[in-house]
């Protein structure tokens, strides 16, 4: 049943920033802060850079779940980051409630150099809303 | 596309192969499209390794290279520089980390952590089938560093790069400088006192045209990037003239009737509120303590140069790299750790050298006169429970270094070392010999059983089962108990979360690898040096000065620094010019030209920083960044949630 089981864990893709929440990602590695092994990271320059059609092609291809890693307010790219992947996240989520897709599915936390044990929280907790929303 | 793409998966020792079957996922990997060759290395970063992929890429004419190891953070740049040693483009490397994010994340999981790294290394390579040859941009780089702390490796380092030909911004926040090596006599194995480290050091750094010290400072905001971080500094005033006279000063000093705990002599003295931590310290300008004034007006009585009405000023200052040098704190025992705070004569190694520098002719604490002294080691440090795992390093080479110097300057003293093993290593070795030669009483434990120290009958007692002498129960009359503490990182750690430098499992800012990139950070263009790394000792902290400061200047010294290609693109037949790009860009990289009878948006290549926040406005999907575009991604995802 091991088989069954391992099937059925919810798979997260999460978008990562290569200066920002990398290194983050990385530490809580270095660290052994263990997670989920089916959350898997995908680099972006800034998280104000996702192309909704990626997060929409990603839950149509059978990932359960997005987690966008967003600069904050660290980005190297400018303050307006934050407005930027609001948007992105907001539009996202308007495209999902019309392809009927759980809205809930896509989830999004500033996540900077040092926040290796919230990312952890954050995709652990996912990992479980995800595994419910399933079941 | 690239079609004969050669794949590398490391064991890295053990640190990938003890979680993930490397074999298992060449297997796995081996028949994907395009792979022309897969294997598997012990350490894909060896010379010999690199040399094997240079002769693989030439022999079989590979056009797009994978190797998956460690953080691209590490070992980006050295395979992006092997596959140009072949002759290919290095744009045509993709770099995939199965350790931080796989070995290591899922330590608890070998069979998902063999399954999460087949996934990353196939998504590795569904981005390398349509890498292309690129170049990088190039942008300016101010050739200026702002190093943060003035003890001796951020003034080690402001000379160095002075030197060399940058501009030094030296930021310190206390009002002196010298950090902690100011606290310190004689220093071990050199005959000089720190004082006069301190002195050699400050002279060059104010002697030099291309350093600015600035004391009382602090940096308060920090934005930018490399090449170019703006910082502000917060100036606190000193409450004094420059020119000052210095008889008026000592009268105000005199005068003053505030009594507050000495920090710089670990409140075993008082001082002023007009104070300087000792006669001749740099900069010799002393300062008021504008917390703790009363504004009784007594020091203004005798001396005209007290100026209260001096502002906090702000500066904004620009740099290409930041070097931080802010030091450590010493390990403060808690209430009751081996009797501190509790029995009144245990006191820190850091107290006890400045009991010795107090102490004339006769060694005396609290007016009696000491000859038994007992140290414990490792208080703070080689913690059993507590958080402090590591070893401090410098202790026991200093503790041993100062008993000996008081049992040459001082008659009858007895020095008994409670010591878990000791590390007087590298060239300190001599010192444990001498003080052992000196009559010096050595007494080991084990970490489970460290010594005990109770007050009984008014006497002092330090008990040990000492396992030299198998395990036999020792006591010692002590008439002071001296705790060999540690260093630990700085309490206040506002600089390091203002840069959000990461900190390592012992809390001190972490570099990117030990051994590798020992003064770099994650954070692209911040170095570190010295203690606030982890624990050094003076040379070992001028050495990572040294490194740290090399590292800073070969990032600014030639005004230009090369960034990734991956700037935006416009597809000319999607493009039917709305503006939202440019609206959207905080570069103003967008302009609007004609190109075949229709209005579009062209990017200006030198202003593009490859942010990307344009791609997701443009309504007609007319945008892409290279190396990360649609066909790029959604190949990468279709390879992270096919099934293995």
């Amino acid at each position: 049943m091991k088989g069954v089981e391992a099937i059925s864990k919810p798979k997260i893709l999460v978008f990562s920033t290569e200066k920002i929440s990398d290194p983050a990602i990385d530490m809580a590695g270095l660290l052994k802060l263990h997670y989920p092994p089916e959350v898997y990271t995908v680099p972006v320059p800034c998280s104000s850079a996702i192309k909704p059609k990626w997060i929409l092609y990603a839950l149509e291809q059978g990932f359960d779940g997005v987690f966008i890693a967003a600069d904050g307010t660290d980005c190297p790219y400018g303050e307006s980051c934050t407005e930027k992947t609001s948007q992105v996240m907001s539009k996202t989520q308007e495209m999902m409630k019309e392809k009927n897709i759980d809205p809930a599915r896509l989830k999004m936390a500033a996540i900077c150099s040092v926040c290796s044990e919230a990312f952890v929280k954050h995709v652990k907790s996912f990992t479980e809303y995800l595994a419910k929303a399933k079941s | 596309m690239n079609r004969k793409i050669g794949v590398y998966i490391c064991h890295c020792g053990g640190n990938i192969s003890d979680y993930v079957d490397v074999e298992k996922v060449r297997r796995a990997v081996e028949g994907e499209a395009g792979v022309f060759l897969s294997k598997t290395t012990m350490f894909a970063c060896a010379d010999s390794n690199q040399k094997e992929m240079v002769e693989d890429i030439k022999t079989n004419q590979l056009d797009g290279v994978v190797v998956a190891s460690c953080s691209p953070k590490l070992h980006l740049l050295t395979f992006r520089a092997v596959v140009e040693r072949a002759g290919l483009n290095k744009y045509n490397y993709v770099h995939a980390n199965i350790r931080e994010q796989s070995s290591w994340a899922h330590s608890d999981n070998k069979t998902g952590a063999t399954e999460k790294a087949i996934h990353l290394v196939k998504s590795a390579i569904a981005k390398v089938r349509y890498a292309e040859a690129l170049e990088p941009i190039k942008v300016k780089s101010l050739n200026a560093v702002a190093i943060i702390g003035a003890g001796v490796a951020g003034m080690r380092a402001a000379i160095e790069l002075a030197e060399a030909g940058s501009e030094v911004f030296l930021i310190e926040r206390e009002f002196f400088v010298g950090g902690r090596v100011a606290q310190w006599d004689d220093l071990c194995l050199t005959q000089e006192t720190g004082k006069e480290l301190i002195t050699r050091l400050y002279n060059k750094v104010v002697e030099h045209p291309n350093v600015t010290l600035f004391t009382g400072a602090e940096v308060v905001e920090n934005s930018g990037s490399v090449g170019n971080f703006s910082i502000r500094v917060k100036i606190t005033p000193r409450y004094l003239k420059q020119e000052c006279n210095k008889d008026e000063l000592q009268k105000a000093i005199e005068v003053c009737p505030v009594k507050i705990p000495d920090a710089f002599n670990f409140n075993i003295t008082n001082r002023k509120a007009i104070y300087h931590n000792y006669p001749g310290e740099y900069p010799q300008l002393p300062v008021i303590d504008i917390e703790n004034c009363t504004r009784c007006g007594a020091c203004e009585k005798v001396c005209k140069n007290i100026d209260f009405n001096q502002k906090t000023e702000y500066l904004n200052l620009k740099a290409g790299s930041i070097l931080l040098a802010t030091g450590f704190d010493p390990y403060e025992p808690k209430q009751g750790e081996f009797g501190y705070g509790e029995i009144d004569n245990v006191v820190t190694l850091p107290q006890f050298k400045r009991i010795v520098h107090y102490s004339n002719g006769q060694l005396t604490y609290k007016g009696k006169e000491i000859k038994n002294i007992a140290y414990i080691y490792c208080v703070g440090s080689r913690q059993v429970d507590g958080e402090n795992k590591y070893c401090s390093r410098y202790c026991c080479s200093s503790c041993i270094h100062t008993a000996i110097k008081i049992k040459k300057k001082y008659k009858g003293i007895h020095n008994y070392h409670f010591n878990r093993g000791i590390r007087t290593y590298g060239k300190a070795e001599v010192w444990y010999d001498e003080s052992s030669r000196l009559g010096d009483i050595y007494l080991q434990s084990f970490e489970d059983h460290p010594p005990i120290v109770e007050k009984a009958g008014g006497q002092t007692i330090v008990k040990i089962n000492d396992i030299l002498t198998s395990k036999k129960e020792l006591e010692v009359v002590a008439d002071l108990v001296v705790l060999v503490t540690g260093m630990v990182p700085r309490k206040d750690n506002s600089i390091g979360n203002l840069l959000k430098v990461p900190k390592g499992r012992d809390k001190f800012f972490n570099e990117i690898h030990m051994k590798l990139r020992p003064v770099e950070t994650v954070i692209d263009g911040i170095t570190i040096a010295g203690t606030s790394q982890g624990p050094k000792n003076i040379m070992e902290s001028m050495n990572s000065a040294l490194a740290a400061a090399t590292k800073s200047f070969a990032l600014v010294a030639s005004g230009e620094l090369s960034l990734e290609p991956t700037i935006a693109t416009v597809d000319e037949s999607k493009c039917a010019w709305c503006g939202k790009c440019e609206e959207a860009c905080p570069y103003s990289a967008f302009e609007k030209i004609q190109s075949n009878g229709k209005l579009i948006a062209k990017v200006n290549s030198s202003v593009c920083k490859g942010c990307g926040m344009c791609l997701p406005v443009c309504p007609e999907n007319a945008l892409n960044l290279i190396g990360l575009s649609d066909k790029e991604m959604e190949s990468m995802i279709d390879s992270l949630i096919h099934k293995v």
